[in-house]
């Protein structure tokens, strides 16, 4: 029996076993001198994890009783966290070395929330739930203060702690209230008590709680305030980490948690996620116009596209989720690329992050140029792009559900979010004459951002064929 | 009699106490963290209350798991209050303030 749970929860023992390992050998041997190489062998692991969990057999497995369950759907999020993380990881490593932040901690800090992230997304009870969330955001926190010299970098970590803790607060009461109404931790419990007859008042306050709880982690408005200041203060391939694979996770367990512990009461919380998700859209595309800053830009940017992702969700069907999953996929694709990009923006060797040093960019680097319009273009959602069909997706899933004043009023704000998108593309092309940036010297973003944008134009044919994959995953979890 | 709903009452009250001292306090950063232990503490009076009252051994075990991991949240709160200190020489949260949104 225990041997069959711990086989179905072999990655993530794996997983964690390297990063103990590897953090001992690296206290016990060369330290810093050893990170790079401990980069790269992370990334590796992370690739060779998510090819394994992604080949590995179909089917449901539940490992301990309920606690934990290995279905199409974790088999999705884990893959897309895995090697998101792993591209973030690659492409931040000369970032960092050349300013002497990157630590042996770092990748090993990132495997570990790597392991909190993929119990999250497999969680069958609160107990994993809140030990898989609390795994990811304690390295997290860690990792955003990581520059320790840097006042703004430890500020980040600050803000982002107390806030943190406060939404894990949040979603523990939350929780303590779910148990004592539903009499169960377990979340195929919990949909027994929250379906049968009149659902307690108690439950309903203990899932807004949870709700909560879960919306700060996506930073879905009202929960956004920290994220445009840890996305400013964290350095630029953690800021990167954290628009991608946390996102995921967070996204996925809150889709686990609404279907699995209270799919039978849709009608409750969809007005939730739907009011979270019109907030975040608006929020995202109006408050971004101001900004000067391209990380500030871009935490906007991920406000607004939570919003568009939490609209698959507030469908509450299985389409809903399916939609979620692409337009997921398709956002974190989206941001390696553009954060790719971010990274090879210095000049002098220091880092630049002021939009209106981008002026007459195509001048001086056509083929870069080209491919963050591309990019923007995709982020906007502009139609031949594969980020159009996120949006699509998402818009025919609400649609369908019958919220088709969410669907109108999405595209609404995804026109008025296109403006500062188009503005960064119109100081690319159009702006004044400036001193420009440096040449970019190191060849893994520039990889990374070229992969991205041609991922943008070639998955207008199938979307490589993640729609398939996305609906067995979604229809694993809705039933 | 001392029932359930006087220790749910209890609990809500340093919720609410706990959630107001981290909205309301302008004065130092340590006492956040002193609000945010307050906030988790209450969780497991009600937890436990819980359990008793259902006479489930779940909620006990799950108060063991977020006592820990509360310790584990503290250290972290108070290395980076640290760092932040010995960067900005102050931890009052009105200086916590060189990012505005």
């Amino acid at each position: 029996m225990i041997q069959a749970d711990l086989n179905i929860i072999l990655p993530e023992i794996l997983l964690s076993v390297f990063a103990m390992v590897a953090l001992l050998v690296a206290v016990y041997t060369g330290k810093d001198k050893l990170a790079p190489m401990m980069t790269w062998l992370t990334a590796l692991v992370f690739v060779l994890l998510g090819a394994w969990i992604g080949m590995s057999g179909g089917g449901d497995n539940v490992a301990f009783n309920g606690m934990f369950h290995d279905d199409a759907f974790s088999r999705y999020a884990k893959v897309a966290i895995l090697l998101s993380a792993a591209a973030v990881l690659v492409m931040g490593q000369d970032y960092m070395q050349r300013r002497g932040m990157l630590r042996f901690e770092y990748p090993m800090l990132v495997a570990l929330a790597a392991v909190g992230m993929m119990v999250m997304v497999s969680a069958g009870d609160l107990m994993a739930l809140y030990m898989g969330l609390e795994l990811q955001s304690l390295s997290l926190y860690v990792v955003a203060s990581l520059r320790r010299d840097s006042v703004k970098s430890t500020e980040a970590g600050m803000k982002y702690f107390v806030l943190g803790a406060l939404s894990s607060g949040l979603l523990l009461y939350g929780a303590s209230l779910v148990y004592g109404f539903s009499g169960t931790t377990n979340f195929a419990g919990i949909i027994q008590a929250a379906g049968e007859g009149q659902t307690p008042i108690g439950l309903l306050f203990g899932l807004t709680f949870v709700t909560a709880g879960l919306a700060f982690k996506v930073s879905a408005v009202p929960f956004h305030m920290w994220t445009p200041d840890v996305y400013e203060g964290a350095p630029t391939p953690i800021t990167a980490f954290f628009a991608t694979a946390p996102k995921i996770a967070a996204m996925a367990l809150l889709a686990r948690v609404l279907h699995d512990a209270f799919g039978g009461v849709v009608g409750d919380w969809q007005q939730i996620i739907a009011f979270l998700s019109l907030m975040s859209m608006f929020l995202g595309a109006v408050a971004a116009i101001g900004q000067r800053n391209i990380k500030r830009l871009m935490a906007y940017s991920s406000i607004a596209h939570m919003g568009y992702a939490l609209m698959g969700l507030a469908a509450g069907t299985a389409f809903g989720v399916q939609a979620m999953l692409v337009y997921m996929a398709i956002y974190v694709t989206m941001n390696v690329g553009t954060f790719a990009f971010i990274l090879s923006m210095e000049k002098d060797g220091q880092p630049v992050v002021d939009i209106q040093s981008l002026n007459l960019y195509s001048k001086r680097e056509p083929g870069k140029a080209l491919a963050m319009l591309i990019l923007l273009f995709s982020l906007a959602g502009v139609p031949p792009l594969v980020g159009f069909f996120g949006k699509f997706y998402v818009l025919k899933a609400a649609y369908e559900a019958g919220l088709a004043w969410l669907a109108v009023l999405g595209v609404i704000a995804s026109v008025i979010g296109a403006f500062y998108y188009l503005r960064i593309v119109y100081y690319m092309y159009f702006g004044e004459e400036t001193e420009g940036l440096d040449k970019s010297r190191s060849p893994v973003p520039h990889v990374f951002l070229m992969a991205s944008a041609a991922a943008m134009l070639l998955g207008v044919v199938n979307l490589f064929g993640i729609e398939g994959i996305a609906e067995a995953a979604s229809l694993a979890l809705v039933n | 009699m001392i029932g359930l709903e006087h220790y749910l009452g209890v609990a809500a009250t340093l919720f609410v106490i706990g959630i107001f001292g981290l909205f309301l306090n302008r004065k130092n950063v340590i006492i956040l963290l002193m609000s945010i232990e307050l906030i988790l503490l209450s969780v497991n009076i009600n937890l436990v209350a819980f359990s008793s009252f259902l006479g489930d051994l779940v909620g006990q075990v799950f108060t063991l798991f977020v006592l820990t991991v509360a310790a584990a949240e503290a250290a972290i709160g108070l290395a980076i209050l640290v760092s932040f200190f010995r960067n900005r020489g102050t931890i009052a949260v009105e200086d916590v303030n060189v990012m505005k949104g």
